[in-house]
């Protein structure tokens, strides 16, 4: 299979990139798994118990799990990660876990997480993926981020380590001693590095290569290689991450200040379109900054900007801004420059805004000059990018609202400068509700507000593929189908 | 000899200053792009809080003034020690090391290829100038040039590996076919052999041309009609008379394009999946590693200067009234 971009180091406990998430998976694991209707199914823990409070987290442990050098995978280890790792190391855990006071052992197979107030995001981010258990034996005591077991580690999963040839390819070999029994079914898993999207096409094509994740192809390439009979496209499996592809606005730009302006952008630009030309259908519009995949949390009786020049530049004119000859004003834009769609999106955007009179400059640069311009800087007018929604607001949306989350220099922060104290009333008292139906009502009121501000365009819910040879089988199985340990594929004669 | 020899020290002990100047050079010239390491972590992890950003900066050094890292860097890259990749969470010396030979054989197998090609094919097209031979030798050379390569190595991949299927698209060995001896050999060739050809076509249609070119003006001179009236064969005046004096400016070419080689290699090695330096070099780019990227570009630097004295050491082989001094 492929891997691509190569992973900087293989594990995901402290550093959520998502090369790195393929491959250590399959060799460290966490405390439960996600279906693919998201709901945790036990993995290194097999059962758990939030206390009616919601301020204690039991779990029972599997026992009879071993490290792959032998030694006993215990409570201690389940402790150790989450409160030297998770909470202190990981880019998200530092709030995920921030109400966590700390984390008992009564016994070697019982982890007790307590908590100052309850967490209810907290039982989303358990994944090996989000929360993975390091093997304290090996990293307490020393430094966990330049450890050179990041590179090769050591882990419970139904794969071991084999080795890493730099820009080339990583082997993970089957763990015959994994507590599943009979599992993995795979002896091996080589994960190639190819960094060329024809060149993946082609190495799919020719069969040297049966499984690719995250859009490995060219879009316009999905038809050709599904035609040929050998390949599969298959769109589950990316439910966990939720992307949605949204236009930041700038609220300290003179023009984009006003709301009107914002709601005339989002009447002029149709979606529908979008999606079916730019992106081949791989997506859906959205109606606000919670993807429908998220069933617990999804409404879509929020307002809604549907595709309408007239109402654009009706809004337009309203604000003060005529049309002097050509153009109303003009604004930049600047795309995250992940591939040829991202542009051609910043294309189909400038051409649908010059409709309504608004003249718009494209600006193109490598990913870390557009982080830094956006992210620290705050030099730009208005961007195209993506979010992951992640299952849980308080994991994922809110980071883009919260007045809090105003952090100059952090990559996919609030940008926008958007600050409203009631969405930062909602925001809080969503992180801490743990009646469900209370929890919904309030996240319902998150997308109210935040379509009704449109501090934050959602363009559309994107959805990632997977290319997967027929032989393949049982490839997804979960919500983060590339991130799943891969303990049941196997390989059809 | 001797006089080569001293010749050589004091080439190289005049390289050193040079090499000194480029490293500054890069290190100020990959300082200047904005963004650095740690928004690339941050970003490619999907967001992150600020104090794990603060802690990664100073983690990495970075949260030092620029001078002071330049003075650290000087006294590293003095000590022959590259410094620590960050991202890849080893020293630097090991990756490039882990890379180099990937490299070496590609660059290796492409010159020798574009060289001899071209060589031969420009001594063709010049002893059958204004004929069809020529004619046909120079719209190939050209449209060789003009091709993009990575186009070139896309339409190869499609033809020899999708359609024939004779060949593997990407990679450098057959992974866990663990061969060893001939074998090894033999596969390594086989995948070898598409990006070499991709690589070299450039070249050799640069080569041909020079070639073509110089030979032409070393027809022109009076000792080969001298030759010639001394009833020497055609053939041999060809190969024996001209081709060695009209050698010189190619070994100058050769010399200067070692060092853009590598930048060819970049396409060459993202196209075939080839595990080699110069694909590093452009992906540190991207990841603002800039400790990987100045070993790389230092490791050129050196590269390319002993290359030059190599070629100048050669220029009094091939001409005897060059005399290194």
């Amino acid at each position: 299979m492929i891997v691509q971009p190569e992973p900087p180091i293989l594990v995901s406990a402290f550093n959520s990139a998502a090369p790195i998430g393929v491959v250590s998976t399959k060799i460290l694991e966490g405390l439960v798994r996600y279906d693919l209707d998201m709901n945790p199914q036990p993995a290194l823990a097999e059962s758990w118990d939030l206390s009616r409070d919601g301020k204690n987290l039991t779990f029972k442990l599997r026992k009879g799990v071993k490290w792959h050098d032998g030694r006993d995978f215990t409570s201690a280890d389940v402790q150790f990660s989450l409160t030297k790792v998770w909470r202190e190391l990981h880019p998200r855990g530092r709030s995920t876990f921030a109400k966590v006071t700390r984390v008992d052992t009564p016994d070697r197979h019982t982890a007790v997480i307590r908590m100052s107030e309850p967490s209810p995001a907290l039982m989303s981010a358990l994944s090996s993926y989000e929360a993975q258990v390091l093997p304290k034996h090996l990293y307490d005591g020393k430094d966990i981020q330049t450890n050179p077991l990041n590179n090769a580690p050591v882990g419970t999963g139904p794969f071991v380590f084999g080795e890493w040839q730099k820009g080339n390819y990583i082997i993970l070999e089957k763990n015959p001693n994994y507590w599943a029994k009979g599992k993995p079914h795979l002896d091996r898993i080589v994960l190639r590095v190819i960094p060329d999207a024809s060149a993946r096409a082609a190495a799919l094509e020719t069969g040297e290569v049966q499984l690719a994740g995250f859009s490995p192809v060219p879009l316009n390439d999905v038809q050709r290689l599904t035609r040929s009979g050998n390949l599969t496209a298959e769109t589950r499996g990316y439910e966990y991450f939720a992307p949605i592809f949204l236009m930041e606005f700038n609220l300290r730009n003179q023009y984009l200040k006003d709301r009107r302006v914002r709601q005339a952008i989002a009447h002029a630009i149709n979606r529908d379109l979008l999606v079916r030309n730019v992106w081949f259908g791989f997506g859906q519009p959205a109606t606000g900054p919670v993807p429908s995949v998220l069933k617990r949390f999804y409404t879509d009786k929020v307002p809604q900007y549907p595709y309408d020049p007239k109402k654009a530049e009706q809004l337009l004119d309203d604000a003060g801004l005529k049309k002097k000859g050509r153009w109303r004003f003009r604004i930049t834009h600047d795309f995250l420059p992940y591939g040829s769609d991202y542009q051609r999106t910043a294309e189909f955007v400038r051409q649908q805004l010059a409709r309504v009179g608004i003249d718009v400059q494209i600006r193109s640069q490598d990913t870390a000059s557009f982080l830094r311009r956006v992210y620290t800087e705050y030099d730009f007018d208005m961007t195209n990018n993506f979010f992951y929604a992640l299952p849980d607001p308080t994991l994922g949306v809110q980071r883009i609202y919260w007045s809090e989350n105003i952090k100059q220099g952090v990559p996919f922060s609030n940008a926008s400068g958007y600050s409203n104290p009631e969405m930062d009333r909602v925001i809080a008292q969503i992180q801490v509700e743990h009646n469900e139906a209370k929890r919904r009502d309030l996240v319902h009121r998150l997308q109210y507000l935040a379509q009704d501000d449109l501090p934050v365009l959602d363009l559309f819910e994107i959805q990632f593929f997977t290319i997967a040879s027929k032989r393949v089988v049982n490839h997804t199985t979960t919500a983060d189908g590339m991130y799943a340990s891969f303990a049941d594929i196997w390989l059809r004669d | 000899m001797l006089r080569s020899l001293r010749y050589l020290l004091r080439r190289v002990a005049q390289a050193v200053p040079i090499v000194l100047g480029i490293a500054i050079f890069n290190f100020m010239l990959v300082h200047m792009a904005p963004g650095d390491a740690v928004d690339v972590l941050a970003g490619e992890a999907g967001g992150a809080n600020p104090e794990y950003v603060e802690q990664l900066r100073e983690q990495f050094g970075l949260d030092q003034p620029l001078p002071v890292q330049l003075g650290k860097y000087l006294v590293n890259v003095a000590t022959l020690d590259l410094g620590f990749s960050f991202r890849h969470n080893m020293p630097v010396v090991d990756i490039i090391l882990q890379r180099l030979p990937a490299t070496l054989v590609l660059m290796v197998c492409a010159i020798a290829l574009a060289f001899s090609l071209g060589v031969f094919l420009g001594v063709t097209a010049a002893r059958n100038v204004n004929r069809v031979l020529d004619r046909v030798i120079s719209v190939g050379a050209l449209l060789a040039y003009a091709t993009p390569i990575f186009w070139i190595g896309l339409m190869l991949i499609l033809l020899f590996s999708v359609r024939l299927g004779w060949l593997p698209s990407s990679g450098m060995e057959t992974i866990g076919a663990d061969y060893t001896g001939w074998a090894r050999v033999v596969d390594l060739a086989r995948h070898l052999l598409l990006p070499s050809v991709t690589l070299a076509l450039f070249y050799m249609a640069l080569y041909t041309r020079l070639m073509r070119a110089s030979m032409l003006e070393v027809y022109g001179l009076d000792y080969i009609t001298v030759a010639r009236a001394k009833g020497v064969p055609e053939r041999r005046v060809a190969y024996r008379h001209v081709l060695r004096n009209a050698l010189l400016p190619m070994v100058t070419m050769l010399g200067l394009q070692v060092g853009s080689l590598l930048g060819g290699s970049v396409l060459v090695e993202t196209v075939f999946g080839w595990p080699g330096l110069g694909r590093l070099a452009f992906e540190a780019v991207f990841q603002r590693d800039f400790n990987l990227l100045l070993g790389i570009l230092l490791l050129c630097s050196v590269l390319v200067v002993l290359v030059n004295i190599l070629v100048d050491l050669l220029y009094a082989r091939l001409d005897p009234r060059i005399e290194v001094a």
